[in-house]
């Protein structure tokens, strides 16, 4: 770095602030500057001191359910591997701005991590990736309320935390349940297919979810023909067979309702959702926790250079990349993209940029991302997809809005409950 | 009545004949069809495909050989560089590359080949008569726009993750400098008085002009068009006339290409094309522009003189790179 550094004092003009450029007009021969040999140099950055970026990861342990399919089951590093991704990608541009970031992951439960980030911070970590459950994750925000910390909540789709439960101190990139299901709605209405079965799960987070669909379908003109709560205990992921009732189970389930274009599963745990595509009493598509499903990223998407992306996380991590890689990935790309642009370490100025309208993050969307002035919530494009391969992207053609189509997915500014970012 | 129609036709016969007298002799276009894994060929002056000819997996990027002897294609999804026959298109040979080419640029002295490999973050240098690998230049993450100034110094590659754009000096085959621009820059372009180098900014929706001397910015242009979101406008392709005068950009989803005066930087118009307009190319005389539109399967040519589009061409499917022979 220093030799890099030193080459760019000896390296003329490139590097000599005060320099007026010539005269326009005039033949300006693009000469090299032959003192500079490496890559660490950078007209901007040569007269930076070397910034070290240390980002934290905490991730909740949790004692899950297991989803049915063995193509689902969570790999140990599930997001902090996407978050591994973008320190590299961080630090592939930030050898040309003397900028070096690395990560820090603890796992553990909320007690611990709290004391194992208080111990970071004291270290000087003050850009936290949360993989945690709703209530954890205020547990932690509030632990650090008055410290010098900014947290990215990757692990809760919760849409209370961005409204009533909001907190200045937390941004938020998972997606929420509303957009969620406001990015699938879209897809179904635009297909014409408004009229649909809701099948919800008994756990709190289904009832959240088809509170989400619910919603969706008074935003965007669809209709719910009938609902059913699916009570039956799903057992074990496996037994040796098991199939062989599940063929008998589902269509009794589903027997005797209204016809409809589409039965909308809400199981946020896949504990059972999987079990109904090709299984109904009538055939009808199977779309929201099973079949067309709605994420923030898939596994097979080549759009918008998604190809190299999908390549590097490949090389890095020998795994196929999941949607809780990507959040984290966008996350540690936030922080990455904020200090190439402000090139500091001075927090208020890094989170007030983050926090502003101007702040924007490439992340294989087509679009830029940002984060909701108001809630602190990631605007994204969302991905509508079959387990292999994309179908669509919501906001669908012809869903308008004001200010920004992104806004047509999940709570909305008029609508916020969220206190915290005002006051 | 009946006669009109025979003077109607007298008419256009001549004024078609002064147009053929004044046009200068028709060019030939290609036009890469990423998802028709094919090449379009197209007469200048008829404005027609002439012929349609299967090349390599998923081409992209294409140029020309300084004589005029050769098309060179990247097939990414062959992960190589292929050559073509310009007058016949049968295949000559393949050129090493790294994985995933995707554009490319000739050197001035028509052998060195500079190929951006998206996926290994390296600019690859391949003399074309040998076929071999001179080196391998390390960039920022995901390289892709090529620009060779015109005295062939200096190349500047973009970085589509990095945000930036890497001076590379020629002879040394070495970064010398690197200017952060807006997110996703897709392709740079020096003006042929080397005082200028445009980089477009995709997501960024902006393109940012650097003088070359000093690495510099000298201005950041943005766009506005009435009823079209801020995020549907995505500058990608960039070409800028020989007088220096003009600078068009193709603006993505926008569906419109920018006509830009290059000496106030002022936005003058918007001209409506296909749909996804990404790469541009003049005819040598600089009386054409044409623009690839990737969602319509089409390709746009625009009067130059006039700033008007005067016909849209239907070729393969997602048409995404475009050159124009020589002669």
């Amino acid at each position: 770095m220093c030799i890099g550094v030193l080459a760019a004092f000896v390296a003329g003009p490139s590097s000599a602030d005060e320099t007026p450029p010539p005269p326009s007009g005039a033949p300006a021969a693009p000469a090299a500057a032959p003192g500079s040999d490496d890559l660490s140099k950078s007209s901007s950055a040569a007269t930076q001191q070397p910034l070290t970026i240390p980002v934290l990861y905490v991730k909740q342990t949790r004692s899950k359910e297991l989803p049915l399919s063995l193509l689902d089951l969570p790999p140990a590093d599930d997001g902090i591997a996407g978050a591994k991704l973008g320190i590299e990608d961080n630090n592939t541009t930030g050898r040309f701005l003397n900028q070096s970031f690395k990560l820090d992951v603890l796992e553990g439960d909320i007690d611990d991590l709290i004391k194992g980030a208080a111990e970071k911070m004291a270290a000087g970590d003050a850009f936290i990736i949360a993989d945690l459950e709703p209530d954890a994750l205020l547990k932690f925000a509030d632990a650090f309320a008055a410290k010098s910390a900014l947290i990215f909540n990757v692990g809760s789709p919760d849409d209370r935390l961005r409204e009533e439960d909001c907190r200045a101190n937390v941004m938020h990139v998972a997606p929420t349940r509303t957009m969620l299901a406001d990015a699938l709605a879209q897809y179904l209405v635009w297909k014409q297919w408004r009229n649909w079965l809701l099948v919800y799960g008994p756990r709190p987070e289904d009832h959240l979810l088809a509170d989400a669909y619910r919603r969706a379908a008074k935003k965007f003109g669809g209709k719910i023909i009938e609902e059913r709560e699916f009570k039956i205990d799903t057992g074990s992921r496996r037994a040796d067979g098991g199939f062989e009732q599940i063929q008998q189970q589902i269509p009794q389930f589903m027997q005797g309702a209204k016809d409809h274009d589409v039965v909308l599963v809400a199981d946020e745990g896949q504990l059972f959702a999987d079990y109904f595509p090709y299984r109904t009493w009538i055939s009808r598509p199977v779309a929201g926790s099973a079949g067309l499903v709605a994420s923030s990223w898939h596994p097979a998407l080549e759009l918008w250079g998604g190809t190299q992306f999908q390549n590097r996380f490949k090389r890095l991590t020998s795994r196929i990349m999941r949607p809780l890689d990507y959040d984290a990935w966008v996350a540690t790309r936030a922080i990455g993209e904020a200090l190439t642009r402000k090139q500091t370490t001075d927090f208020k100025v890094l989170s007030k940029y983050m926090h502003s309208p101007e702040f924007e993050v490439a992340a294989f969307k087509g679009v830029a991302t940002s984060f909701r002035t108001w809630n602190g919530q990631l605007r994204e494009p969302l991905i509508v997809a079959t387990p292999k391969l994309m179908v669509s992207i919501s906001p669908q053609p012809g869903f308008l809005h004001q200010f920004s189509v992104l806004d047509t997915l999940g709570i909305d500014k008029p609508e916020t409950k969220c206190k915290a970012y005002t006051q | 009545m009946p006669r009109l129609p025979l003077v109607l036709f007298a008419l256009t016969t001549a004024l078609a004949a002064t147009l053929t007298a004044n046009s200068a002799a028709a060019y030939t276009v290609y036009v890469t069809n990423e998802k028709d894994n094919s090449v379009s060929v197209i007469d200048s002056e008829k404005l027609e495909v002439i012929k349609t000819v299967k090349v390599g997996q998923r081409p992209r990027g294409i140029i020309m050989s300084q004589d005029g002897k050769w098309i060179i294609v990247c097939t990414s999804d062959d992960n190589e560089v292929r050559v073509y026959d310009a007058q016949t298109l049968e295949y000559v040979k393949s050129l090493p590359s790294g994985p995933d080419p995707e554009l490319l640029t000739l050197h001035p002295d028509g052998k060195r080949l500079y190929i951006a490999n998206e996926d290994d973050n390296l600019v690859t240098v391949v003399d074309i008569e040998s076929g071999r690998v001179i080196t391998d230049i390390p960039v920022g993450v995901e390289p892709e726009g090529m620009g060779m100034s015109p005295d062939g110094k200096v190349l500047v590659n973009t970085s589509e993750t990095t945000n930036m754009a890497h001076f590379i000096d020629t002879t040394t085959h070495r970064t010398f400098d690197n200017v952060l621009v807006d997110s996703r820059p897709r392709v740079a372009m020096f003006n042929s008085a080397q005082t200028q180098l445009w980089v477009s900014s995709e997501v960024g929706g902006t393109v940012t002009v650097i003088n070359p001397a000093d690495r510099k910015i000298i201005t950041k242009i943005s766009f506005e068009i009435p009823g079209i979101e801020k995020e549907a406008i995505q500058p990608v392709g960039i070409r800028i006339t020989k007088d220096g005068k003009k600078a068009f950009v193709a603006l993505g989803p926008a569906n419109r290409v920018a006509v830009i005066d290059a000496t106030t930087f002022k936005v003058e118009k918007y001209i409506l094309v296909g749909q996804r307009v990404w790469q541009l190319y003049f005819t040598p005389d600089d009386k054409l522009l044409f623009t690839t539109n990737g969602a319509s399967n089409d390709v746009t040519a625009i009067d130059v003189d006039n700033l008007k589009a005067i016909k849209s061409i239907k070729v393969g499917r997602y048409p995404w790179g475009v050159v124009v022979a020589p002669k």
